[in-house]
């Protein structure tokens, strides 16, 4: 009776945790406010580096590094907005009262793990094409871009949900996520860079294991700490 | 259904809010809450449904001696306040539905329609809720707060923005609710206080 | 009584470890003068991992209690934390000079510690970003709890991506230690006493706040 009932609580929060996803995605297709923000960043600091360096001067350690940070600050300047729009709009109250934060939490994940997602599908292709990026290994650098997307968000999404709750929302998001989630970036970069040579010069596996380690043992921490701000 | 509240206390960082609230209500009252502008009224409101944690103090619900859950309350309470928007960007329909949704309403259809009819809405639902008046926002917050059927309804500021024709309306409501239902309101309006079988008081500490 | 005679031994042997850390301990085998900083440099590493510690704990206990008195607790825990992180990067960064050439030069150890006082400092930012109390203490245990689970992955991740020029840590995978019993008398008090000093600066802290709290209690 009582694992019927938890089965039931699970199946509950996946279904509560997707309707809020689908209202949140409905929202955004309205207003489409972070996925501007995201891609036209992107786009923008694309640009910015495809002029500055040319096509064909970068090496494709410096190629690696830039990817992955163009994908880090264009993923800072819009993850946030998931909770800060719920604060903003005095949403917050309204939903806090329907849902449970475990559900709350896992809709906005998953919603910014979609968002980076979309955007990644649009700047990865456009980034290889300019910038004459040769990739050897497209197998790995999608494994490192699926594992290293659920990472920034699984951790965007709970220092959102902090800074949502702050006086200063806009300029502590980036303070605030950038030293957590550097282990995404520098562990990406390398990853790609090991894409991008024709011999693997190091062994990748173990490199893919610590990028999905960290994304389980972010998002982990995040839906145990969540409540503590969302009730706040 | 029966609410008790106990010795409920709140700071807000050394600044003394409330001390030492107590009061119980049951089904079939009104219970109002009274106060100046900024003595805490909303926020004995938010304790109360659960939205904001006291300092000290508790507050529970029964039902037939059972203590309910705070998942069972989120099912069993309705709120509205001036601090619990709706989602502007989307339609009147999309909000209530994903609300409906997520309280594990099945066949929310009728009742939203009943209710929508009821408050002056019909014809309007498929706007945006940031097209809406103030007075139709207040209006489609007490269908919100109505459409999964709720034995307690929280009612913060009750006639703010909405018309003579609106005020009625509500009444009505009202005196039917708190027939059968436990109704909480927030106010200071003499008006009100009609339907009030009960009063609570917050002074300003000082 | 028992206080002032702790106080004043603690005073003795930080001076003998200092005397002793420039001439009593002989250099290791062809190492410089410079090499000599060790002696301050690990303990004060050290005392940042425990002060950390210390701060995540109480950080915890906030959570966990909600007591008002855990968040302050956690705070100073963490502030004495950067204190002591200022000084072992400033006591590594001599070595890199006098080894490597340069102040700073992104060794990966450097860059640990580097990513160590940018978390914390941020920390700090949050706490002066909120203004209600409660609030201030619930986000910042929890960004607390968060950055002290995703320290450790840059320890470990860093070094393994590039190598390092840092000496072995004095834990390392051999459970050796490289030092003659001469160094290692001067290490040990020096670890001993400087981590008493922490303990003794954390203590009086926390005598502070709970004498500040009972005051504000008074006053009500």
């Amino acid at each position: 009776m009582e694992s019927l009932n938890q089965k039931q609580g699970l199946l509950q929060t996946g279904t509560n945790a997707y309707l809020i996803f689908k209202k949140d995605l409905l929202q955004e297709f309205k207003t489409r406010y972070a996925l501007n923000a995201i891609f036209l960043f992107a786009l923008v600091t694309l640009f910015a580096v495809s002029f500055a360096i040319g096509t064909f001067n970068a090496s494709s350690d410096i190629l690696s590094a830039l990817l992955w940070i163009i994908l880090f600050f264009a993923s800072m300047s819009g993850l946030s907005h998931i909770f800060v729009r719920e604060e903003e709009a005095h949403t917050a109250d309204t939903l806090k009262l329907v849902a449970k934060p475990t559900e709350i939490f896992l809709g906005k994940l998953i919603f910014n793990i979609v968002l980076l997602f979309m955007v990644e599908l649009l700047v990865v292709p456009l980034y290889v094409a300019i910038m004459n990026f040769t990739i050897y290994h497209i197998l790995l650098l999608a494994a490192a871009l699926l594992f290293g997307t659920f990472g920034l968000a699984g951790g965007g999404t709970i220092v959102a949900a902090i800074i949502a709750k702050s006086n200063a929302r806009g300029a502590l998001f980036t303070v605030l996520a950038f030293p957590i989630l550097l282990p995404v970036l520098v562990t990406g970069i390398s990853v790609t860079k090991n894409a991008a040579t024709e011999k693997l010069f190091s062994n990748p596996v173990s490199e893919l294991q610590s990028l999905f380690a960290f994304a389980i043992v972010i998002i982990t921490a995040g839906i145990l700490l969540f409540d503590f701000i969302w009730n706040e | 259904m029966q609410l008790i509240a106990e010795s409920i206390t709140k700071y807000f960082n050394e600044h003394i809010i409330f001390k030492d609230i107590h009061f119980a209500a049951a089904s079939g009252s009104c219970l109002a809450v009274l106060g100046p502008n900024g003595s805490g009224k909303t926020t004995l409101m938010r304790i109360v449904s659960k939205l904001l944690a006291p300092t000290a103090g508790t507050v529970t619900f029964n039902e037939n001696g059972q203590v309910l859950t705070d998942t069972e309350i989120r099912y069993r309470i309705g709120f509205l306040g001036p601090y619990l928007e709706l989602y502007q960007d989307l339609t009147a329909t999309e909000n209530l539905s994903f609300f409906a949704k997520i309280r594990g309403l099945t066949d929310y259809q009728p009742a939203m329609n009943r209710l929508l009819d009821q408050f002056g809405l019909k014809g309007r639902e498929e706007d945006p809720v940031r097209a809406y008046s103030s007075g139709m926002k207040q209006r489609l917050k007490y269908v919100f707060a109505l459409l999964h059927q709720p034995d307690v309804l929280f009612v913060d500021e009750p006639r703010s923005n909405l018309d003579a024709e609106g005020i009625a309306r509500v009444y009505d409501l009202f005196s039917e609710f708190k027939k059968e239902r436990l109704l909480i309101l927030a106010t200071n309006d003499s008006e009100d206080l009609q339907f009030a079988d009960e009063r609570i008081e917050i002074r300003v500490a000082g | 009584m028992v206080n002032k005679l702790l106080k004043i031994g603690l005073f003795l042997i930080l001076s003998l470890v200092i005397i002793g850390a420039f001439i009593y301990a002989p250099l290791a085998k062809g190492l410089g003068e410079f090499t000599r900083v060790l002696y301050f440099h690990v303990p004060m590493a050290w005392i940042t991992v425990v002060a950390f510690f210390i701060g995540a704990v109480y950080s915890i206990l906030y959570l966990k209690k909600k007591e008002h008195k855990y968040d302050l607790y956690a705070e100073t825990a963490n502030q004495l934390g950067f204190l002591f992180v200022v000084l072992a990067t400033v006591t590594g960064s001599i070595w890199a000079k006098m080894s490597w050439g340069s102040f700073w030069n992104w060794d990966p150890r450097e860059t640990s510690i580097f990513i160590l006082m940018l978390v914390y400092a941020a920390y700090f930012a949050l706490r002066s970003a909120v203004e209600q109390a409660d609030r201030r203490a619930s986000l910042a245990a929890v960004y607390d709890i968060i950055a002290f689970v995703t320290v450790p992955f840059f320890v470990f991740i860093v070094p393994r991506i590039y190598a390092s020029l840092h000496p072995d840590p004095l834990i390392n995978t051999q459970g050796k230690i490289h030092m003659s019993p001469k160094m290692q008398l001067v290490f040990f008090t020096s670890l001993f006493s400087y981590t008493m000093v922490f303990v003794w600066m954390l203590i009086m802290r926390i005598k502070m706040i709970k004498l500040k709290l009972k005051l504000k209690e008074m006053e009500q």
